[in-house]
């Protein structure tokens, strides 16, 4: 089974600080980490290859810098990577980015499975993955946490929904979004992580990948930032002690019991 | 800005009822399409007559209802041929879908499929002095939200998270429901059902009172804050780092990509404050939050602070609640 996962490099969130005069993000020194939901896809495409035999090349969109996180995957396990590296890709939208990554599908070829994390840490808009299968008219499933070939050759995924869980077939290729949390990744061990550093990671700009230049980027964009602005929070009280937990219990305890929420007796032991 | 079409909602049947956040879009929906002066339809796939009659109480001037056997289940393929067609020939300027699971299996899909644009997990809807409707998401780090808006495409796609928006209350107002029903067959079906368990928690978070929320800082102990949860009759819920790490359930999460609750309390141990974190909280009545750091965002949305390891904290309060 020929194998793509899609991986994101995000920054950390909490490393983020805004500049509310300037209404900017200030990420300077701030670091980044492979979307942790696309470490759940890849971990899947692993298992998939162990047990049916093929290959798993990532796939990424973004700046050079971009390139040590994918050699962590292929460390992880992966047997190649492709970053999709452009100023032309700069400023895309779900639309744009579907469909810039959906070309480095048909470059990478012969792809039967996409694999993507259910959606990212920092866009977080969960729309990607369906983009990608639409742009290769190909089956989709979202929010998978189980995937597998069945003998009839039909993928065969159990999707995670609100009231529980379906488990559907359809025939190849398909694009899978898989639910982050799902599998524990892998241990990277110390002869992988040294082939890696030597592994090469090819590295395709907008004219290589042969890609529609109107679909690209910002215009390739339906999507416009019209403005930005401080979010509206609600007045709080903003009361910040520091107490030694018996007393921060009990200014807990306190506040719970002048709202009211503090039953009158233990309820019972749920059954 | 043409307004032929109108402002369009797609309400999600499930096991024969209306999913709440369709209503909830209606509501706000109504507003929108008032502003830009033009009508609000309501589209339903699947489609029991009484479903169809429930959602013409919500305040929209139309129910389009498609109906056949076949919609009886969630089909990427069928669903996206069947609004793509509903969509071209109704030609509405905005379209608007509750973010479940489902829903944004569809949005994402059918975005593509039109070539618009999608803004997803809105916290607010506006209507701009350029009669444009304006979505806004919050950016990541805290304090800012984007307003994001799709001028030249049409219609502008956009999804809700569960609780954003009030439920809105029945309006006795006319509306007319017109039956759609097209002839399907399963050749049509992009994918077979083999199983579907039902499960899950079941949990609702949108409607519960007293939240004890746990984030990075719990190292995934999360029996103390049920315990605290169950003494205060509340519900457990979790940032998006807990439940990634399969701390909690996914139905836990609350957030931009989970849900906006309500409670009367939000207790919040060891998050850090993050905003697509906080926009699920800020609905709440009272906030308390500890964290180890002193400076952790959270605590600028929280009424009252405690700095400390939350560990000895959440034991001691338990143990002081108990003796109530």
């Amino acid at each position: 089974m020929q194998s793509v996962v899609c991986l994101k490099v995000v920054p950390r969130p909490e490393e983020v600080r805004v500049d509310l005069e300037k209404k900017t993000l200030d990420r300077s020194g701030v670091r980044s980490v492979i979307n942790p939901a696309d470490l759940s896809a890849l971990e899947m495409a692993l298992a998939l290859r162990d047990k049916h035999g093929g290959r798993v090349t990532l796939l990424s969109m973004g700046p050079p810098s971009f390139e040590p996180y994918l050699r962590v995957g292929i460390a992880v396990g992966a047997d190649d990577a492709v970053l999709l590296s452009d100023r032309a890709f700069g400023g895309a939208d779900t639309l744009a980015t579907s469909y810039t990554l959906s070309e480095g599908v048909r470059t990478i070829g012969g792809v039967d499975l996409v694999l993507c994390g259910d959606e990212s840490s920092d866009g977080g808009t969960s729309q990607v993955p369906q983009g990608i299968a639409e742009w290769l008219g190909c089956s989709q499933a979202t929010y998978v946490d189980r995937a597998d070939r069945t003998s009839d050759g039909l993928l065969r995924v159990r999707r995670v929904l609100e009231d529980g869980t379906e488990t559907i077939e359809m025939p190849f290729p398909a694009v899978v979004s898989v639910l982050g949390g799902t599998g524990e990744p892998r241990f990277i061990d110390y002869d992988r992580w040294a082939m890696a550093q030597q592994a090469t990671v090819h590295v395709i700009d907008a004219a290589a990948l042969g890609a529609d230049p109107k679909l690209l980027g910002l215009k390739g964009s339906p999507t416009v930032v019209a403005g930005l602005r401080e979010v509206r929070k609600p007045g709080r009280r903003h009361e910040v002690v520091t107490l030694e937990p018996e007393a921060a219990a009990a200014r807990v305890a306190q506040e719970l019991r002048r709202l009211g929420l503090v039953p009158e007796k233990e309820p019972s032991a749920p059954t | 800005m043409s307004d032929v079409g109108g402002v369009w909602v797609y309400a999600e049947e499930r096991a024969g009822s209306l999913r709440p956040v369709s209503l909830e879009i209606l509501g706000r929906a109504r507003a929108v399409a008032d502003a830009l002066g033009t009508r609000l339809v309501a589209l339903t796939f699947g489609s029991e007559e009484a479903t169809a009659r429930d959602l013409a109480r919500y305040g929209s001037d139309e129910v389009v209802a498609v109906e056949h056997p076949l919609l009886g289940r969630y089909d990427t393929r069928l669903y996206t041929d069947l609004l793509e067609r509903e969509v071209r020939a109704g030609d509405p300027s905005v379209l608007l879908l509750g973010a479940t699971r489902d829903g944004q299996d569809l949005a994402g899909r059918l975005a593509v499929r039109l070539r618009t644009g999608l803004t997803a997990h809105v916290t607010s809807l506006e209507v701009d002095p350029e009669k444009r409707l304006v979505g806004w998401v919050p950016g990541f780090g805290g304090g800012i939200e984007a307003g994001i808006v799709c001028p030249t495409h049409r219609p502008a796609i956009v999804t809700v998270r569960p609780g954003v928006f009030p439920m809105p209350l029945p309006v006795s107002m006319p509306c007319e429901v017109r039956w759609v029903r097209p002839s399907l067959d399963p050749s049509q079906l992009g994918s077979q059902r083999v199983s579907f368990e039902p499960k899950g928690t079941g949990v609702d978070l949108t409607r519960s009172e007293v939240l004890v929320v746990g984030g990075r800082g719990t190292s995934g102990d999360f029996d103390r804050l049920q315990k605290l949860a169950h003494r205060l009759g509340g519900e457990v819920g979790a940032t998006r780092v807990a439940t990634d790490s399969g701390w909690v359930e996914r139905d836990r999460m609350i957030g931009q990509t989970g849900v906006v609750t309500h409670p009367k309390v939000a207790v919040i141990l060891g998050a850090s404050g993050a905003v697509q974190f906080t926009v699920g909280i800020e609905k709440a009545g009272f906030v308390i939050a500890v964290n180890r750091d002193p400076d952790a965002p959270i605590f600028d949305s929280a009424d009252l602070g405690l700095v400390g390891d939350l560990g000895p904290i959440v034991d001691r309060l338990v143990r002081q609640l108990g003796e109530a």
